[in-house]
């Protein structure tokens, strides 16, 4: 995962040195294997949750993105109807959508060819393609890592499904701890600033706060307000250092634009 | 029936999500506001799913060996061990936990 620690660099336009194909193929196999191989545990979670064997496989096909897998099975075995549970899923889902907006410029794919390209957009696969130097590392990481993903992310989904039976109980395993150690993960390289960091350590207070008070799903929606209230203070906080003007007028200023900003424009 | 009607509805919403990233022009990355926002928001949601998984079962706050198990995660990560290896960390320590009657 240490290729995700530049993935919110700023990306050169042109390439400043060209990336040996082994050293990416490399890289992408790294990622996609060790990922890969964590479907087991989505595999053992998800019966272990009250799906059957069809139904968790039919998930890391057809969704295939850990993260929203994971919250699925989690809302859905906490009784939430499908509905709020799929929604949370899909809101999680959504930051891929941020991902492939940086994606098609890098990859510079043809109009035919994103439909495909589109189910392999996800955390892993944009890391590893967009810390590559150049347009032809980019597309070689991001092939390399969908289809090692995909195909081991699958297979082992079926082991730890069919598997999980023989288990018994798995929390004894400790296997339930899988899927939080997964999102750790994921997080750490993002921490990158205060601003990333304040933003975590309020969407975990929204989340502690709200989850006993509301309905499954809907506190992970809720914590996920962190993001743009974080934007704004940062931003209210940026015009008031730019602003040099005497103190009442900074305040009338500063005031006018956070009651009213769509209002003014 | 319920548990496939939430899976058709999020295996359509994700892939329809991810599709929709790659066919918004590049011009509407320009804006610096849209750019923060997409790198903060996963931000924001991870750390929310993991306090959620941690701390709870989904609807009660709990505090047992999974909080064990992820802070050992969390150490391995600034041990800067390989994803696998914090993986395998957190489940170990939690068993092991549990085993011990924590």
């Amino acid at each position: 995962m240490r290729e995700a620690q530049e993935l919110h660099e700023p990306q050169a336009p042109q390439s400043r040195q060209t990336k040996p194909s082994s050293a990416v193929v490399r890289d992408a196999l790294g990622v996609g294997v060790a990922v890969g191989l964590s479907g087991f545990a989505f595999g053992v979670t998800a019966v272990g949750s009250g799906l059957s064997v069809l139904q968790t496989c039919a998930l890391s096909l057809l969704v295939f993105t850990g993260a929203s897998q994971f919250a699925l099975v989690g809302a859905l075995a906490a009784g939430g109807n499908p509905f709020t549970a799929a929604a949370g899923a899909f809101f999680l889902g959504t930051r891929n959508a941020f991902y492939g907006l940086r994606l098609s410029g890098l990859l510079g794919l043809r109009a035919a060819a994103k439909p495909f390209a589109a189910h392999w957009v996800i955390d892993e696969t944009s890391a590893v393609a967009l810390t590559q130097p150049d347009r032809r590392s980019a597309r070689l990481g991001f092939a390399v890592t969908g289809v090692t993903l995909y195909l081991l992310w699958n297979l082992t989904t079926f082991a730890g499904a069919r598997g999980a039976g023989a288990l018994g109980d798995q929390a004894a395993w400790g296997l339930d701890a899988a899927g939080p150690a997964v999102f750790v993960a994921l997080l750490a390289p993002l921490l990158t600033s205060t601003v990333e960091r304040f933003a975590a350590g309020l969407a975990v207070v929204l989340l502690l706060v709200t989850l006993p008070l509301l309905p499954a799903g809907v506190p992970v929606l809720v914590a996920a307000l962190a993001a743009p209230a974080v934007l704004y203070v940062e931003g209210r906080r940026a015009r008031i250092r730019t602003s040099d003007e005497p103190e009442t007028g900074v305040d009338v200023h500063v005031r006018g634009n956070g009651a009213g900003e769509a209002d003014a424009r | 029936m319920n548990v496939w009607i939430a899976i058709g509805v999020t295996a359509v919403g994700c892939y329809l999500v991810k599709y929709l990233g790659l066919l918004v022009p590049a011009g509407a990355l320009e804006k610096p506001l849209v750019k923060r926002l997409a790198a903060l928001l996963p931000v924001a949601l991870l750390a929310a799913l993991t306090a959620q998984q941690t701390f709870s079962d989904g609807h009660h706050l709990l505090f047992d060996a999974k909080v064990a198990g992820v802070g050992a995660a969390v150490i391995a990560l600034l041990l800067r061990a390989p994803f696998l290896v914090v993986v395998a960390v957190a489940v170990a320590v939690t068993a092991g936990v549990r085993a011990l009657g924590g």
